[in-house]
């Protein structure tokens, strides 16, 4: 009979890209890079929120936008024309989200030259993407008033690894029962730190807070 | 699909643990997994046979999943209670006031070779 051999490892299987991510944290912060990087649902507006706030901050921070999606361009097609800054699409081949290397691969395919605010729009999924660091400075995500106020208790590690949590199509507001008061305890539950910025993409309400927040997270970064 | 993201950083992970110590098959892979570690087991198994078998370190490699209690304790009463059971709120004392202790685990434990 063959014998039988153990190699104990007791590793995480997130603790490769953990690694990769800080290596990623540290290179752009030498190179004085900001990485954002936006979660949301599909479907909650990430990329109309972007184009908003793209437009109030473009003549004062110099913009690159890394769209993720499974298939198509149509984002970075969409950010592109309506913002005219430099926006790229990645090919996640499948997978939900996405980690430091891919994030790193992504970023090699931008022209980064004097670009100080990059912005990755992950896979729209809130339970993937939470679990894989990508390396950015930052951490924000979108949750839209029909998704419903109870999303925290559902999605708990989503919210707590958030620095910003925006509340987009307030605009509906009337015609959904989103209770925003509930909704913010839920996410300070999850996460006492978190920023909650109500907006709404679609008419730009709330955008220029959001705006500011990023502003300030990058004077502060530096 | 996360189960599939999941099985590429296992096989990643096994695949340089194997190169480091000159194996070329691996008969189990033993896993950690957290109850509330949103992974469903059934879920990885298939998908791991479904990528395993596609490298021959690891054709007919079995993926073994122990799962691992999740517990959460209360800072308010000292006292620890099943996660899956009772949820964030305390039934001792009714704080809500509590991290989770463990239950949260994706750990590759071991491989046999």
């Amino acid at each position: 009979m063959d014998e039988v051999r153990i190699i104990e490892i007791k590793k995480s299987v997130f603790e490769s890209n953990d690694k990769d991510a800080d290596n990623l944290r540290k290179e752009l912060k030498d190179k004085g890079i900001f990485l954002l990087n936006l979660m949301s649902s599909p479907g909650s507006g990430k990329t109309t929120t972007l184009i908003k706030t793209i437009n109030l901050l473009k003549d004062k921070l110099r913009i690159a936008v890394m769209e993720a999606d499974i298939d198509s361009d149509v984002d970075a097609v969409k950010i592109k024309e309506a913002t005219g800054i430099q926006s790229i699409q990645l090919h996640t081949g499948g997978m939900c989200h996405l980690d430091a290397e891919m994030t790193r691969q992504g970023l090699d395919a931008l022209e980064l030259e004097g670009v100080d605010f990059a912005i990755l729009e992950n896979v729209g999924n809130l339970v993937c993407p939470a679990e894989f660091d990508t390396g950015s400075s930052k951490n924000a995500m979108i949750l839209s008033v029909p998704e419903g106020e109870d999303k925290p208790l559902k999605y708990p590690l989503m919210f707590s690894i958030c620095d910003v949590v925006l509340i987009n199509k307030m605009d509906v507001m009337p015609y959904f029962d989103f209770n925003l008061e509930k909704c913010t305890e839920y996410i300070h539950m999850r996460n006492p730190k978190a920023e909650v910025i109500p907006i709404c993409a679609k008419t730009g309400e709330g955008v220029d807070k959001f705006a500011e927040w990023l502003l300030k997270e990058i004077k502060n970064w530096k | 699909m996360h189960e599939l993201g999941i099985v590429f950083y296992i096989i990643r992970d096994v695949k340089e643990v194997a190169r480091e110590n000159k194996v070329d098959k691996v008969k189990t892979v033993v896993m950690d997994i957290g109850e509330v570690s949103t992974i469903i087991p059934e879920y990885l198994t298939d998908c791991w046979r479904w990528a395993a078998d596609k490298e021959d370190l690891l054709r007919g490699c079995e993926l073994i999943i122990n799962t691992i209690p999740a517990v959460t304790y209360c800072e308010n009463c000292g006292k620890e209670f099943g996660t899956v059971e009772h949820g964030k709120k305390c039934p001792h004392c009714g704080s809500d006031r509590t991290y989770l202790v463990r239950g949260n685990e994706v750990e590759i434990k071991e491989i046999t070779i």
